[in-house]
């Protein structure tokens, strides 16, 4: 099982001092967040994308590669990617890039965005987000995994023999999850294509996510990718943690009160109780994340949004250091111990290379023109000839 | 006797005794009766909006119901026919009363019979039913009844504490409401989370 972060990357006020980072501490703080992860020993780190303040991400893969750079291990994936406003060319592109850069090490979670005047700003419609949504993807897919692609959609302009560079690093498009909070449509999409489903979870009563994943593991099956409960499961998770449970409850609770999406709403006590929000000791946190497997099943990765709402940079990664000590080595021995041996992992770069037959070039050289001279490989028209 | 249907009341009064509350207990009174002389078995629920104040308040913030809040809105939806009532404030239905119906799906009440109705210390209000209620709930696409109730102060005086005009105003819309509610097949809620279509349809974009 893979247990890691997610970030949301907003820009918020500290209600205890008062004080907002400006865009570039934020971006920072955002780096050293995933350098920490990997050092505590968690296995992923996400980002989110988002074209509007107060967030900072709206490049993720230059803020994904510099990580890279300076990580060995971690995954690096996203929280989410936006489908529906991002030219899935883009996206082809922007990952498979990051592909070569970590050597594998990325994945990428699909999501549609919430924020109605962001579609237009694209050219798009939010009203049309499930069908963004799902012609978009189709046409990544066919990017990744077809040479030269003719295609024509509702959203898109036509391609032409379009070939998407540089091609899939060993030739396999990076792992996708598909995440919803509660749109039976992106579950059936997830399933249809045999990739990941993750559910948000946080924020949410948890009968959501156990309808939503009940579904998509029934219509996995359905779609012949392995029984119900080899689907791939993945649930987001928020949580603060002191040695003292009462500690965290009174050093969590402004930024509570005061956090975008639920400030000013629901106590503290009330939305804990509604929703996976974990407020307490670390074996208080152990306890309530085990008790997710009690109504998703074995399910192959958590993440945790630890960083939002203004809490400082030192608060979080003191948080991290706390989630690697104590919470995440113990929950990867009982998940283990529980999980049956004919339920799989997340997929990863090796496992998928090793599912393909091995790892292969697929390097698309096109013919010599006046600029870069002949090539001494085959061209593309050789290839498709 | 024919199957049972389901009459939800929702009551938006605040004061306790709240006359907006007799009122809608009038109102389920005759709708039981009505329907008990066509054969059909009433089960009657009342909501009074006040109990959940906080709780749709806090659902329009999250975006999800609390329990407390999201058993009163299964029941509403799973209803065979809705008696509504509010207090008139400002010249309109009352805050509250409005949020509660902002927090239901979209569509979630769609077809349904509702009777609408209204309290007011003056009867100056009484069109606020017809200029405000009724056009939210056509918006909602639910089937209001002809009758809309409006009590004002004086309409509380009388024989049995009730008077003459409204009482015969209640068993008019309470017949009405029931003539609908007997008439139609039992109510099964859609899921929220039920898919309606496939994914190739989705893939095809029809």
């Amino acid at each position: 099982m893979q247990f890691g972060i997610f970030t949301v990357g907003d820009v918020t006020t500290d209600p205890t001092t008062g004080r907002t980072p400006t865009e570039h501490e934020r971006i920072k703080a955002t780096i050293a967040i995933a350098k920490k992860a990997e050092e505590v020993g968690l296995d992923v780190f996400a980002t989110g994308q988002h074209h509007n303040p107060p967030f900072i991400p709206s490049a993720p893969t230059t803020t994904l590669a510099y990580i890279a750079a300076q990580t060995e291990r971690i995954i690096l994936s996203t929280s989410t990617t936006l489908i529906t406003t991002t030219d899935p060319v883009r996206i082809a592109e922007d990952y498979a890039t990051l592909q070569h850069l970590s050597d594998g090490r990325n994945d990428l979670m699909m999501g549609r965005g919430n924020t109605g005047p962001v579609y237009p700003w694209f050219g798009k419609d939010i009203r049309q987000g499930i069908e963004l949504a799902i012609e978009n993807y189709h046409l990544l897919r066919r990017l990744w995994t077809e040479d030269v692609v003719d295609w024509e959609g509702k959203f898109r302009t036509p391609l032409q023999g379009f070939t998407s560079t540089p091609r899939p690093l060993d030739g396999v498009p990076p792992f996708v999850w598909h995440g919803s909070i509660r749109s039976p449509e992106i579950a059936e999409q997830a399933a249809y294509y045999g990739d990941g489903f993750f559910s948000n979870h946080i924020f949410w009563p948890a009968s959501h996510t156990q309808r939503m994943v009940a579904f998509y593991r029934q219509r996995f099956e359905h779609y012949g990718h392995g029984a119900a409960d080899q689907a791939i499961v993945g649930l987001g998770g928020q949580v603060f943690m002191r040695k003292n449970s009462q500690d965290a409850v009174n050093e969590f609770r402004p930024y509570f009160d005061n956090a975008p999406v639920y400030g000013h709403g629901p106590s503290l006590e009330d939305f804990a109780r509604e929703t996976p929000l974990t407020v307490g000791s670390p074996q208080q946190v152990i306890e309530r994340t085990l008790g997710f497997r009690d109504y998703v099943g074995d399910y192959q990765r958590q993440l945790w949004l630890m960083d939002h709402a203004g809490l400082p940079l030192k608060t979080v990664l003191e948080q991290l250091d706390l989630l690697g000590e104590e919470v995440v080595p113990v929950l990867r021995k009982e998940f283990a111990a529980l999980k049956p041996a004919h339920v799989p992992e997340a997929p990863t770069h090796a496992s998928l290379v090793a599912a393909a037959g091995g790892a292969r070039d697929t390097t698309v050289h096109a013919a010599g023109d006046a600029v870069t001279g002949t090539s001494d490989r085959e061209t593309t028209n050789e290839v498709s000839a | 006797m024919s199957t049972a249907r389901k009459i939800a009341v929702v009551s938006a009064g605040l004061s306790q005794p709240s006359s907006t509350r007799l009122l809608a207990d009038r109102l389920a009174q005759a709708v039981g009766d009505d329907l008990l002389t066509r054969g059909v078995e009433a089960q009657v629920s009342v909501h009074e909006l006040r109990q959940h104040a906080h709780d749709i308040t806090n659902a329009m913030l999250t975006g999800f119901a609390p329990e407390g809040l999201q058993e009163v809105v299964d029941d509403v939806v799973a209803a065979d026919g809705l008696i509504v009532v509010t207090p008139i404030f400002t010249a309109s239905y009352s805050g509250l009363f409005k949020s509660f119906f902002d927090v239901l799906e979209k569509d979630a009440l769609a077809g349904k019979p509702v009777l609408i109705a209204a309290t007011a210390g003056t009867a100056r209000h009484s069109l606020a039913l017809e200029h405000a209620l009724r056009p939210m709930f056509a918006y909602l696409r639910v089937v209001v009844v002809p009758t809309a109730v409006f009590a004002a102060s004086e309409d509380w005086g009388g024989v049995d504490g009730v008077s003459g005009a409204l009482q015969s105003r209640v068993e008019r819309a309470a017949g009405e409401l029931g003539t609908l509610v007997a008439a139609r097949a039992s109510d099964r809620p859609a899921d929220p989370f039920a898919l309606t279509t496939s994914f190739e349809d989705l893939l095809s974009g029809s």
